[in-house]
């Protein structure tokens, strides 16, 4: 155990750390290698706000192992929840389409959590008004469950039974500095502009 | 933010964050699908009672961009001309389940009239010579765009600032914005309070322009004015339009902004408006991203 640092505030707890998420990310760059047949064709899209710098890790591993340029890009899905009435209007995030558009490319979401799928749901509408992809497939780092769409998704970086009165909380090193994956009670702690409960339910991390 | 009637209701925070979603929003506009499903099932009425072709198709566009249903209802042919107020009119509007009202009125205060009267949120298209928002956020969005800031921008407002919502507007945004705004016209066609406005004055354009970044020509108002300002338009022409000579004595980087409709010859020469340091249809373009923005953040959440 490290000694206790400000890296993993009072009551909760790191259920990855740095040298994990390399590993879960390198393992997934692998997969999709291999689902994909040598990643030809892929496209990587990072949803706003962590599962963008996920997909740029993501498509530096890739093309590490296989000598091919990956498109990255982000997809900011804020327009097409089914949650905006429940809350006042929240700010956007870059929807950034790598050049070449997404038309019969395999595009491969990437996001933090996977927790209700509702996130992941708006995703693949939006998706549909940029263009046609050949076939859509879904990383995370983490999967918590609590599905609430028949949603699922094909790469995970580790999934991680979680309670509903649990909080999962991705740290990322260009959003927040260090690296870690944290699990701690709902709805504490210092998460800026936490909009009240259940409105938060798409995988928890807003 | 639950109406949009004036620009001097804005924190900076708040025009900071409607710019800031223009701009991400205006990336809508080059795609294949030009829409998004945020307002679905949601009701804008376009109510305007001064004719607008530019601000009412801007609206209505980006209305639609939004998948909301738009009901363009204007005074001519419809209840207003058979004198029907606006409060029943905008009862009338209120029991039709309208979520959002664009209204444009010759009177100065209607839009916060109205605000008293509907439920909806009410966004002022222009309320005779008192303000026009939407115009003023577009503008300084454009200003932004092009010139990557707005902190410490010097603006020059030039013509007829007595009869302009458009100025009123600018002067409350742009100062909140952190730009330093300087208005240049004959001591005529100034507000006879323009002392209180947070701004300077000038009455010599070619002593400001080479000390402004932005220099903002207005259309002078005829149809507003019920007597003579200035002797004739080819005196004011003269003193207040900007032509190519002028343009040139401005810095480098600085732009021609118009909030159109122009009239070339009078406040513009057709080579400063054909110039591409003049930015009258860019800011045509902006004003839709502007608009959707402006809908979106008050019409999209609880």
């Amino acid at each position: 155990m490290p000694p206790a640092s400000p890296e993993v505030p009072e009551g909760t707890r790191a259920v990855l750390d740095g040298p994990e998420i390399n590993r879960a990310l390198t393992r997934i760059a692998h997969e999709v290698l291999e689902r994909t047949k040598g990643g030809e064709g892929v496209t990587l899209l990072g949803i706003p706000s962590r599962g963008v710098p996920l997909a740029q890790r993501l498509a530096r591993r890739i093309e590490r192992v296989e000598d091919l340029a990956v498109p990255v890009g982000s997809l900011d899905i804020t327009m097409y929840r089914d949650d905006l009435r429940m809350a006042p209007a929240r700010a956007l995030g870059r929807t950034e389409i790598p050049v070449g558009g997404l038309d019969d490319r395999v595009v491969v979401l990437v996001d933090d959590v996977l927790f209700s799928g509702r996130t992941v749901r708006a995703a693949l509408d939006a998706l549909g008004d940029l263009g046609r992809p050949r076939a859509v497939q879904l990383a995370v780092l983490v999967d918590r469950g609590h599905r609430e769409l028949p949603i699922r998704a094909d790469y995970v970086g580790k999934n991680l039974p979680t309670s509903l009165r649990e909080n999962v909380t991705v740290r990322l090193e260009e959003t927040d500095g260090h690296d870690a994956v944290l699990l701690g009670p709902a709805h504490r702690g210092p998460r800026a502009g936490s909009p009240p409960a259940r409105a938060a339910a798409t995988e928890g991390n807003d | 933010m639950r109406h949009l009637l004036s620009t001097g209701d804005l924190s900076r925070d708040e025009a900071t964050l409607i710019l800031d979603t223009a701009e991400e929003l205006a990336r809508v506009g080059d795609r294949s699908v030009k829409k998004l499903p945020t307002l679905r099932g949601r009701t804008v009425v376009n109510l305007f009672y001064e004719d607008s072709t530019r601000t009412r198709t801007s609206f209505e566009l980006a209305a639609k961009r939004l998948s909301a249903d738009v009901i363009n209802f204007s005074a001519k042919g419809s209840s207003v001309s058979k004198g029907e107020s606006l409060k029943d009119t905008a009862l009338t509007l209120q029991a039709m389940g309208a979520d959002g009202v664009v209204i444009r009125h010759s009177a100065s205060g209607a839009a916060h009239r109205l605000a008293n009267w509907v439920d909806g949120a009410v966004l002022n298209a222009g309320d005779g010579t008192h303000e026009h928002p939407t115009q003023a956020l577009l503008d300084a969005f454009t200003m932004r765009s092009r010139l990557g800031r707005l902190e410490g921008l010097r603006v020059a407002i030039v013509g007829d600032i007595l009869h302009s919502r458009v100025a009123r507007s600018n002067v409350l945004l742009l100062t909140t914005l952190g730009a330093h705004v300087t208005l240049v016209a004959p001591p005529t066609l100034l507000p006879v309070s323009v002392h209180t406005w947070s701004c300077e004055v000038s009455y010599d354009l070619d002593d400001v322009l080479p000390k402004s970044d932005v220099v903002m020509l207005l259309r002078v108002q005829a149809e507003r004015m019920q007597e003579s300002f200035f002797p004739s338009e080819r005196e004011y022409s003269r003193r207040f339009g900007l032509d190519g000579e002028r343009l040139g004595r401005m810095p480098q980087d600085a732009i021609v902004m118009h909030p159109g409709p122009m009239v070339r010859g009078m406040e513009i020469s057709a080579e400063v408006a054909d110039s591409p340091r003049c930015t009258v249809t860019e800011q045509v373009a902006n004003g839709v991203s502007l608009r959707m923005a402006v809908l979106y953040l008050l019409l999209g959440g609880s």
